[in-house]
C-alpha cells in the first residue's frame, strides 16, 4: 500500500493517521502539502485526515476543499483511486463534492470527544472488509461539527444504494437517537461515493489501532484496505 | 516627540504607578519619561510582569536537581528524562480576564501556554487545567463555566493538542474571580533546547507570527488590579484567541528550529513587544534598538504607545543568524504567517523604540527588569483552626446516605461533561484519559511514558496555608505514584488576593513554606511557575490556591496502574495512617454543613515512605488497581474504584476506636487503595509491616454493591448514575 495523507495548514491528525497507515502497512506513507498540484507517483491510496485545516473558519472543510493539492485527488478519484476522509477529512471530502451532503454542528452544540460504538453495515468494500458486516467497534470520536445532513433524495439514493457504511449505535448494534452523538441523519458515521472508492467517516479509527490503548477495534479499517491494495497489485 | 499627551499624576496613576514608584523612575532616568515610556514602565513594573510583591519569596523555592536543565526564568521549565529527551512544561493563570470573557479568556490563556512551551523548541503533547469556579447558585456561575469550558476546548483541540487532565472546583469565594490556570507540557531533545537570551551585536531582531493590534492594551496592567463593580468595563482590554494562527506559528517555528536558524526566541506574552524585547535583551547583555514602522499591523495609524502595548496573540519575536534570514522568511511565507526585522541588537545596553523617524523611548534595558519594585510587603500568619474532635461530630445520616449525597456534591461528582468537550486523544499516545489520578501520555513510540496532573486543596490552605501548601504538592506526588510515575518536578501557579493587605500577603508566604518543605522532602523541584495576585472583588479575595502542576515519568508505560477495580475477589488493602480527620473535609462542609477546623497534617516523611512501597508494588506488578484517597476519604475513594471497573466491593466494619463517619469519610493524608489478587494478601501484608508501612485489608471486590457490614448496601450503578449526573444536569439548568 502506497499512501498520501494530505496535509492542509491546520490539519493535526496527519501524525495519528500516518502512525496507523505504517503499523497496518509496514510503509510510511507520504506527507503532501496542499500548495502540491500532484499526487506522488504510484499512489494507490489517499488519506484526508482530521484537524482544523483553515481553523474552520468560513465552514470546516470549505477553504480545503478548494485547495491546489483537490483537483489532483479529484482526478485520483474520477479514475477510481481510494480515498479516506476522516473527520475533517470527511467535511473537506463533502466541501470538495466528492462526498454529497454536509456536516453541521452536533445537535447539541458541543465538541464531544469519547468513545462511540459503529455498526459496520456490510464487509463487502474495500473500506470494510476488515470487518464482519453488522460487527459492533469502538473507537473515539472528536468533532463539534460532524451532524450529517443531506436533502431527503440524497438520502434516500445513498441509503437505497448501500452507501453507508458506519452507523452510531448502541453496544449491541441497535440504532437509538441515544446513540446518535452529533443527530446525524439516520445515525449516518460514514457514508461512500456512489462508486464506492471514497469513503469518509467522523470517528477515528487511526486512534484505535495498538495494543496499548484498550481497543483495536480501528485496525479493521487499514488492515482491510491493505489486503484489498495487495490483493488488486 | 508627536502628539504624546502630557504626563500628569493623573495619567501616571492610571498606568497603575504608585508614586512612589513614578519617583523611581524619574531617578532611573533622570527626566521626565515620554508617553510611551511612561507605558513601557506600566508593562513592565506592574505585579503580572515584575513579580515585584512575591519575588522576595520566590527565591526560597527548591528548583534544582540532577534532572532539571531548566528551573524558573525561562519560558518553561525543562527537566531530562532521558534517551537525549526533555520535557519542558509550565503552568499559567488568565483569571482576570476569563471572569471579563470566559470564552476569549481561556482561549488566550491556554494559547499563552502552549507558545511558552513551543518558544523553548518542543512540541506540545499534552495540556492540563485547574479551573475554581463561583457557588453554583451564583447567578454567573454556569454562564463562565459554560465559556471557559468552551474556551479551552476551543483552542487546545484546534491547535491540535491533547487535554488530559485537570480539576474543577467550584466555591463561593471565587464568585468574583474564577481561576483559569492552563499548564503546558511539550517534549524536545536534550541538545535543541531555545531561549530568549539574545547573543552578538547588529543581529536581526524578527517580529513573526499574527499582525499586531490594538487589543489587549493593558491587559497585564488590569491583571494587576483588583476588580471592583465595574471590572465588565474593562473588555477592550481582553484579547481574542487564534488557535489556527497558533497552529501555523507552531510549525514554523519547529521548522526554522530544526533548520538552525535560531539564536534567540521569545514569545509575545503579557505586555506584548515591550517584555520580550527587553527580555531578550537584558537576558543577553546587549541593547535593543526597534523600527516600529516595521511592525505588521491589523490597522492604520498606531502609535508607538500602542503598538508597544498591544497584547495581539500568537506572535513571537526572534533573534536570526544573519546568514540564515533567508531560509527562515521562507518558511514562515510557506506558512502564511507575517516575518519582519524589525530591529537589531546593539552593544548600548539600551532600549531603544524609534517610530516615524523619532526617537519614542530610550532606557536602560538591564534596569528595567532589574530595577524594578520589588516589596518585602507586610504579612501576618493565619489565625489557626482548632483541631476537630471527629467523635463530637453528629453524624446527620448513615453512611450508605452520606456517599449517596457526596458522590453527587459539586466538587466530588464527575467532570466527564467537562472533559469530553476536551480531544483528549489526540496524538494516539493518551494512555490514561482523564477520570485518574494522574493523565498517562505516552513518550512518542515508548517504552516511556509520563504521569500529569494538576492539584491543589484550596480549602485546607484557607484554613492553614502552610499545610495546605504542603498538601498540594504531596498530592500531585501521590496522583503521579498512584499511575506508576517517578515524580520528577512541578510547576506552581499562584493564586492569591489582594498583597497588599497583609493577611493575604501571610497566606502566601505560608503555602510558599509548606511547597518548599515539600519540594524538598520528596525530591519534586519547582521548574517554571506563575504568580497571579489581585484576585479579589470590593475586598474579598479568593481562597488561596497555589495550583501545582506535576510531572513525573514511567520507564515503562505497561508498568503502570489504574483505579478501576479489576476482577471480583480481589483484596482491598488500605496502606497509609487512618486517625479519621474530620476537619476541613469535604464531608464535615457538604454532608454536616460545616466548613470548619483544621486541615489534615501532612507527614512528608510518611508521604514518601507509603508511595515509594505503592509504586514498587505497581512495578513489581503485584497491585491491579491504585487509587490516591483524596476529597472525600476513603469511601468516596472505593466508590471511584467501584465505578470505574463496575465490580462492587464488600468491607469490613471500622475498627472501633475510631467512630465510623471519621473512617469512611475522614481525609488523612498519604494513603491508598491499593488491590491485589486475594490469594497474595497475606504476603503483601506482611512485607508492609516488616518495612514499617501501615497497611490492613479492608474488604473484598465483589458483586455489584458497595456493602459496609452493618450499613445499607448501595449499588455501583445507581450510584455511578448520581455520579455522572449532577453537572450535566446542573448545565442544563436543572440543578
Amino acid at each position: 500500500m502506497k499512501s498520501a495523507v494530505l496535509v492542509f495548514p491546520g490539519i493535526n491528525r496527519e501524525r495519528d493517521m500516518a502512525r496507523a497507515l505504517k503499523l497496518a502497512s509496514g510503509r510510511e506513507p507520504a506527507m503532501v502539502w496542499h500548495a502540491e498540484t500532484s499526487l506522488p507517483a504510484g499512489t494507490d491510496l489517499v488519506v484526508v485526515p482530521g484537524g482544523f485545516s483553515y481553523g474552520d473558519y468560513l465552514r470546516c472543510g470549505a477553504i480545503a476543499g478548494r485547495a491546489p493539492v483537490m483537483d489532483a485527488v479529484r482526478d485520483f478519484a474520477a479514475k477510481g483511486g481510494l480515498v479516506l476522509g476522516v473527520c475533517n477529512g470527511f467535511q473537506i471530502l463533502c466541501e470538495s463534492g466528492l462526498l454529497p451532503g454536509v456536516l453541521m454542528r452536533n445537535a447539541r452544540l458541543k465538541f464531544i470527544c469519547k468513545d462511540v460504538h459503529l455498526r459496520v453495515e456490510r464487509s463487502d468494500t474495500p473500506f470494510t472488509r476488515g470487518y464482519n458486516a453488522g460487527q459492533v467497534i469502538r473507537v473515539p470520536v472528536a468533532h463539534g461539527e460532524g451532524n450529517y445532513a443531506a436533502d431527503e433524495d440524497t438520502l434516500k439514493r445513498i441509503e437505497g444504494e448501500g452507501r453507508v457504511l458506519y452507523r452510531y449505535c448502541h453496544t449491541d448494534g441497535a440504532i437509538d437517537e441515544r446513540f446518535n452523538i452529533n443527530g446525524a441523519a439516520n445515525s449516518i458515521a460514514g457514508i461512500v461515493n456512489d462508486r464506492g472508492n471514497v469513503l469518509g467517516m467522523m470517528p477515528h479509527p487511526e486512534n484505535h489501532v495498538e495494543d496499548i490503548m484498550g481497543c483495536t477495534d480501528g485496525r479493521g479499517l487499514f488492515a482491510g484496505l491493505v489486503a484489498h491494495l495487495e490483493k488488486a497489485a | 516627540m508627536r502628539n504624546e499627551p502630557k504626563i500628569t499624576p493623573d495619567l501616571v496613576a492610571s498606568h497603575g504607578l504608585k508614586p512612589d514608584e513614578y519617583e523611581r523612575i524619574l531617578k532611573l532616568i533622570g527626566r521626565e519619561p515620554s508617553f510611551t515610556e511612561l507605558g513601557i514602565f506600566s508593562a513592565m513594573w506592574n505585579e503580572h510582569c515584575s513579580y515585584k510583591s512575591s519575588r522576595i519569596h520566590l527565591r526560597g523555592l527548591p528548583t534544582k536537581a540532577p534532572w532539571v536543565i531548566q528551573g524558573p526564568g525561562e519560558n518553561a521549565g525543562v527537566i531530562d528524562i532521558g534517551d537525549g529527551l526533555a520535557v519542558v512544561f509550565k503552568m499559567e493563570s488568565h483569571n482576570h480576564p476569563s471572569f471579563i470573557e470566559p470564552y476569549q479568556g481561556a482561549t488566550t490563556g491556554v494559547g499563552g501556554i502552549l507558545r511558552d512551551v513551543f518558544t523553548m523548541g518542543a512540541r506540545p503533547i499534552a495540556c492540563l487545567n485547574a479551573l475554581s469556579f463561583g457557588d453554583p447558585k451564583h447567578p454567573r456561575t454556569r454562564h463562565l463555566v459554560s465559556g471557559v469550558v468552551a474556551g479551552v476546548g476551543g483552542y487546545g483541540n484546534s491547535f491540535g493538542v491533547p487535554t488530559v487532565g485537570g480539576q474543577t472546583r467550584f466555591h463561593t469565594r471565587y464568585d468574583g474571580n474564577i481561576l483559569v490556570n492552563a499548564m503546558a507540557v511539550g517534549l524536545a531533545e536534550t541538545d535543541k533546547i531555545f531561549y530568549a537570551a539574545a547573543s552578538g551585536v547588529n543581529m536581526p531582531i524578527v517580529y513573526l507570527g499574527s499582525k499586531t493590534g490594538r487589543d489587549g492594551i493593558h491587559g497585564a496592567t488590569m491583571a494587576s488590579a483588583e476588580f471592583d463593580d465595574d471590572s465588565a468595563e474593562k473588555r477592550p482590554t481582553v484579547q481574542v484567541g487564534d488557535p489556527f494562527a497558533e497552529k501555523l506559528l507552531l510549525e514554523a517555528c519547529l521548522e526554522i528550529m530544526a533548520a538552525d536558524c535560531v539564536i534567540a526566541i521569545q514569545d509575545m506574552g503579557a505586555a506584548g513587544l515591550t517584555c520580550s524585547a527587553v527580555e531578550m535583551g537584558a537576558k543577553g547583555d546587549l541593547g535593543v534598538d526597534l523600527i516600529l514602522d516595521k511592525v505588521p499591523t491589523r490597522e492604520e495609524g498606531m502609535s508607538a504607545y500602542e503598538m508597544m502595548l498591544s497584547e495581539s496573540q500568537e506572535r513571537m519575536l526572534m533573534v536570526l543568524k544573519p546568514e540564515k534570514e533567508k531560509e527562515a522568511e521562507a518558511i514562515f511565507r510557506k506558512w502564511g504567517l507575517d516575518f519582519a526585522v524589525v530591529g537589531y541588537t546593539t552593544p548600548t545596553k539600551r532600549f531603544v523604540v524609534k517610530h516615524g523617524g523619532d526617537v519614542m523611548a530610550d532606557l536602560p534595558i538591564k534596569e528595567l527588569g532589574d530595577e524594578a519594585p520589588l516589596y518585602d510587603r507586610p504579612h501576618i500568619p493565619s489565625e489557626l483552626k482548632p483541631v476537630i474532635a471527629a467523635r463530637e461530630i453528629k453524624p446527620p445520616m448513615g453512611i450508605a446516605d452520606a456517599l449517596e449525597k457526596l458522590i453527587a456534591t459539586p466538587d466530588l461528582c464527575s467532570k466527564r461533561w467537562v472533559w469530553e468537550q476536551y480531544d483528549h486523544v489526540i496524538g494516539g499516545n493518551t494512555l490514561q484519559r482523564p477520570g485518574g489520578d494522574a493523565a498517562v501520555v505516552r513518550v512518542q513510540d515508548g517504552p516511556k511514558g509520563l504521569a500529569l496532573t494538576c492539584d491543589v486543596t484550596p480549602r485546607y490552605c484557607e484554613a492553614d496555608p502552610y499545610q495546605g501548601g504542603k498538601q498540594a504538592v504531596a498530592e500531585a506526588w501521590r496522583n503521579i505514584t498512584a499511575v506508576g510515575g517517578r515524580p520528577l518536578a512541578i510547576t506552581d501557579n499562584l493564586n492569591f488576593g489582594n498583597p497588599e493587605r497583609p493577611e493575604i500577603m501571610g497566606q502566601f508566604v505560608g503555602c510558599l513554606k509548606g511547597i518548599s518543605e515539600a519540594c524538598t522532602a520528596l525530591d519534586f523541584p519547582v521548574v517554571s511557575g506563575n504568580v497571579s495576585l489581585y484576585n479579589e472583588t470590593n475586598g474579598r479575595g479568593i481562597l488561596p490556591t497555589p495550583s501545582i502542576g506535576g510531572v513525573g515519568l514511567l520507564d515503562q508505560f505497561t508498568k503502570s496502574a489504574t483505579l478501576a477495580f479489576k476482577a471480583a475477589d480481589e483484596a482491598i488493602l488500605l496502606v497509609g495512617e487512618t486517625h479519621g480527620w474530620l476537619g476541613q473535609s469535604v464531608y464535615l462542609r457538604d454532608v454536616c454543613g460545616r466548613e470548619e477546623g483544621a486541615p489534615p497534617p501532612v507527614d512528608l516523611a510518611a508521604e514518601r515512605r507509603n508511595g515509594d512501597v505503592v509504586r514498587g508494588m505497581i512495578h513489581a506488578g503485584t497491585a491491579t488497581a491504585v487509587h490516591d484517597i483524596a476529597d472525600g476519604g476513603l469511601l468516596v475513594a472505593i466508590a471511584e474504584m467501584a465505578m470505574a471497573g463496575r465490580i462492587g466491593a464488600r468491607l469490613d466494619a471500622p475498627p472501633s476506636s475510631i467512630v465510623p463517619h471519621a473512617w469512611w469519610f475522614g481525609e488523612d493524608q498519604a494513603r491508598y487503595i491499593v488491590t491485589v489478587p486475594a490469594d497474595q494478601a497475606h504476603a503483601v501484608l506482611l512485607k508492609m509491616h516488616a518495612v514499617g508501612v501501615p497497611c490492613v485489608r479492608i474488604g473484598t471486590t465483589k458483586g455489584s454493591s458497595i456493602a459496609i457490614e452493618g450499613e445499607r448496601a448501595v449499588d455501583v450503578h445507581k450510584l455511578e448514575v448520581k455520579f455522572e449526573s449532577w453537572l450535566p444536569d446542573y448545565m442544563a439548568g436543572k440543578g
